[in-house]
């Protein structure tokens, strides 16, 4: 996928994530994610939450669950590591919670910065009980993007889909 | 800059604070907070007392506050709570919730975990750094000469609005709260989906 081209994939998953319920989707800002938040602050239904730091989106997620509403939080592979203590709502309160992780620091990264953290993005999630859903190329998008949606609100898991750098296009510095 | 010393005793302010607790989806932040919520509200099934999640308060507060926009909604919690993710502050105020009170029991130390002191204790003024944040309306107590004044604050200030009450140190509430996160989840959700008729 040529780099920056994330309309088609974004306005697909805006649909399958308004169609599932979401109406909150929680971000710091990416490249990646763009484009699926501006079409969430576009729509009626749904409402684009800017946050200062990425954990706040998983506290903002268990709130809007507690009164019967879904969300989804939006972030860049280096803002799981300000995810990890937050996410024991997740495991030690079963509240259902779905990431959409957008790579830095795998295939084809020029920011040497992004590597740390791009690599241990699924051994931290996992360690704090949410699950990861990698997508590398666009004939598995659609089907991840199902799954990890169907994990979090059909079964009230956490769940993260993250989109490689394969699957958006490495960004050049 | 030095804050007055507070004559606030912290187990007498929520009371005074809210009249009708029962019109409120209540969240607490960690420790001396959620005692004290809890006591105050013998636990009802409209709060949710965290236990952990430090930093968590304000974020659940203001999700619960955005999808709920009918309801009103209150925050109480500790400095050292709040201070972790301070940052939330502006999160609440690019969104303006009008239905979003924060109430801030600052004791200027993090009891829970020895008594040490914390930064209200020193130079910062947590009600400066709400006002700068851009919440609309931001206000201090230091005694319970003001708890009239911040109750009424509370309703009929601009919202979102934060409160910031100085109390002098001393133990939070005596109270034996439910550390079980899970099944506080299932009850508080599933007493407000009742409420609202649906499920």
């Amino acid at each position: 996928m040529p780099d920056g081209d994330h309309e088609a994939w974004s306005r697909q998953l805006f649909d399958l994530l308004v169609e599932a319920g979401v109406t909150l989707f929680t971000h710091v800002p990416d490249f990646g994610n763009a484009r699926l938040v501006e079409l969430a602050d576009a729509h009626n239904e749904t409402q684009a939450v800017l946050l200062s730091s990425e954990q706040e989106g998983v506290a903002m997620a268990a709130g809007a669950d507690l009164v019967g509403k879904r969300a989804v939080l939006c972030l860049q592979s280096s803002g799981v590591g300000n995810c990890p203590n937050m996410l024991s709502l997740v495991k030690g309160g079963r509240f259902p919670m779905l990431m959409i992780v957008t790579m830095r620091g795998d295939h084809g990264e020029e920011n040497p910065w992004q590597y740390a953290m791009g690599q241990a993005v699924e051994p931290v999630l996992q360690a704090m009980g949410i699950q990861t859903i990698r997508v590398e190329r666009e004939d598995e998008f659609e089907q991840s993007a199902r799954a990890a949606i169907a994990a979090a609100f059909s079964a009230g898991q956490g769940v993260a889909l993250i989109l490689s750098q394969k699957f958006l296009g490495a960004k050049s510095f | 800059m030095t804050m007055e010393q507070s004559t606030l005793d912290r187990r007498d302010v929520l009371a005074a604070l809210f009249p009708d607790p029962d019109r409120y989806l209540l969240v607490a932040g960690l420790a001396g907070a959620a005692r004290d919520t809890a006591a105050f509200t013998s636990e009802v099934d409209n709060l949710l007392a965290l236990g952990g999640a430090m930093g968590g308060a304000v974020p659940m507060a203001l999700g619960m506050a955005l999808s709920a926009p009918g309801d009103e909604v209150a925050v109480i919690t500790g400095d050292g709570e709040l201070l972790m993710n301070i940052g939330a502050l502006a999160s609440v105020a690019s969104m303006m919730p009008a239905n979003l009170s924060i109430v801030c029991i600052d004791n200027g130390r993090h009891m829970e975990t020895g008594g040490q002191p914390g930064h209200t204790a020193r130079r910062t003024n947590l009600a400066v750094m709400a006002d700068g944040a851009g919440l609309p309306s931001t206000m201090t107590i230091h005694s319970a000469g003001e708890l009239a004044d911040a109750a009424a604050f509370l309703v009929e200030s601009p919202a979102p609005r934060f409160l910031c009450v100085r109390v002098k140190p001393g133990p939070p509430a005596a109270y034996k709260r439910d550390w079980d996160l899970a099944a506080c989840r299932l009850r508080f959700r599933k007493a407000y989906l009742d409420r609202q008729g649906t499920d």
